[in-house]
């Protein structure tokens, strides 16, 4: 009995100790406590300033590049995005830019030359009746903005990846940049590029695109969110140097894929 | 015998009432996965009320920008991409060691309607004893594991709007991409219900709070 007796005499000492050690250091910790509380409290008042400070937001741009390469991992490209009928259609389509619908571009067909330049083995320039007598395709896929709404559209034009192989564009490069006549400007990266539903549109609904939905082409990606989508576009060129975008160099993220 | 037995416990006891003393009541690692979940799910609320005002799933609600994170919706979307991360992998970590020591099985379980209902009058008649933190009350642990729950509903739907064309299960799962913004928004709503009556309890009982940070 006697040695199982010592062990916990002494235990019962250490814990006495401890309770008393612990109440004697209770005052420092509990104001230590409160001031951490208070700290916590004051950043989140000053909510805003975070997002405003310079190293926060080199963070968060890192961390969106890594959600590039996070969503390049992600994308498979022989998944395609789901094709609906006409009955669910989105009528009206709606129009949306980064600037107001009385402000869209009026292109002239008769004299409009889109430019193919970069890694291409032809280096070009292309007319409109050119371009229309390319094979042609057909989609009814949804838009999706990155604002959160979506709606379904019906665009016709011909694949751009078969267009790509056309232009003898090196197809190992990591970008497909594009220049717009309302001075858009963005790029998408080349497994997107070459996706069987990246559509290089010259229609909408049938119809001639019109100048709301980017006459006289847009590129049509039901794979990636609307902002990716340029319209209007006069020049495409093929690049290893990454381009950026209007949207993507004031803080959205470059993949924007869905 | 009996006397053996008598004179174990009388040398045990002390001994047991030792032990509870220097194990804390929350595990070090649950305390830290508790406050860096509570750190990135609010994140993931606040960036998400301002991605949310961009276009509003119901017309009648929108959020007041000044309650919002990002300043604007590219800023905010960055915070709610960077925060699903920590969100994501955190609470992996939580769920494996929660459920590889036992404490999830421990802690959760047995909860039953009629337990919940009895706590549940207990609590607002202000009779739920709080003296033990170790053990949680039935309403307790309805709520933990509601957030649970919908935590990972709100992984799976904010997964099926972010990569609608990428996860078709997914998207067909939560019934399109347009219902998955629904299903979101409406777990988001169940999310910020439990974080007031959370900390409104941590409130009521303040030495809660203190376990959390210290352990004991």
């Amino acid at each position: 009995m006697k040695p199982n007796d010592k062990p916990i005499m002494k235990l019962d000492r250490a814990a006495i100790l401890a309770d008393a050690r612990r109440e004697l250091d209770m005052p420092s910790r509990r104001l230590f406590g409160k001031r951490l509380l208070t700290l916590g409290g004051l950043s989140l008042l000053t909510g805003c300033s975070i997002t405003d400070d310079k190293s926060v937001n080199a963070f968060l741009t890192a961390v969106s590049r890594l959600n590039d390469r996070a969503q390049a991992f992600l994308f498979d490209p022989h998944q395609l995005a789901p094709t609906y009928t006409e009955a669910q259609l989105t009528r009206p389509f709606p129009f949306n830019a980064f600037y107001g619908i009385d402000d869209v571009p009026e292109v002239n067909g008769s004299d409009y030359r889109l430019k193919v330049s970069g890694l291409v083995t032809g280096q070009r320039v292309w007319t409109l009746p050119e371009l229309y007598a390319l094979p042609h395709a057909e989609q009814i896929t949804r838009h999706i903005c990155v604002e959160g709404w979506s709606a379904i559209g019906r665009w016709g034009g011909t694949p751009f990846s078969e267009f790509l192989r056309r232009v003898g564009a090196d197809t190992s490069a990591k970008y497909v940049g594009f220049r717009c006549a309302d001075d858009y400007y963005e790029s998408i990266d080349m497994p997107t590029a070459l996706h069987p539903q990246t559509l290089l549109t010259f229609e909408y609904d049938g119809q001639r695109l019109p100048a709301k939905y980017g006459y006289p082409m847009k590129l049509r990606m039901p794979t990636k969110l609307g902002y990716k989508n340029p319209k209007h576009i006069v020049e495409m060129f093929v690049t290893n140097t990454y381009p950026g975008g209007y949207w993507v160099d004031q803080g959205y993220n470059w993949f924007g894929g869905s | 015998m009996v006397i053996d037995m008598d004179t174990m416990k009388a040398t045990l006891t002390p001994a047991r009432e030792a032990a509870p003393r220097n194990t804390p009541i929350h595990p070090i690692w649950l305390r830290i996965t508790h406050w860096l979940n509570a750190i990135a799910a609010l994140v993931m609320m606040f960036s998400g009320w301002r991605i949310y005002d961009a276009s509003p799933v119901f017309h009648q609600i929108v959020i007041p920008p000044s309650i919002t994170l990002g300043g604007w919706l590219g800023g905010a979307l960055q915070w709610h991409f960077a925060a699903m991360w920590l969100l994501v992998f955190n609470g992996i970590v939580y769920l494996a060691l929660n459920i590889a020591s036992g404490r999830f099985v421990a802690k959760f379980f047995p909860v039953s309607p009629r337990a919940v209902l009895r706590d549940l009058i207990a609590a607002l008649s202000g009779k739920l004893s709080h003296t033990d933190l170790r053990q949680y009350n039935a309403v307790q642990k309805l709520a933990y594991l509601v957030v649970i729950v919908d935590l990972i509903v709100l992984v799976l739907s904010g997964l099926a709007i972010w990569k609608s064309v990428q996860f078709p299960l997914l998207r067909e799962l939560m019934g399109g991409y347009d219902n998955a913004r629904i299903v979101h928004f409406c777990a988001m709503a169940v999310m910020a219900a439990f974080v007031v009556v959370h900390v409104a309890m941590v409130a009521l009982v303040p030495r809660s709070l203190l376990t959390m940070l210290r352990g004991r």
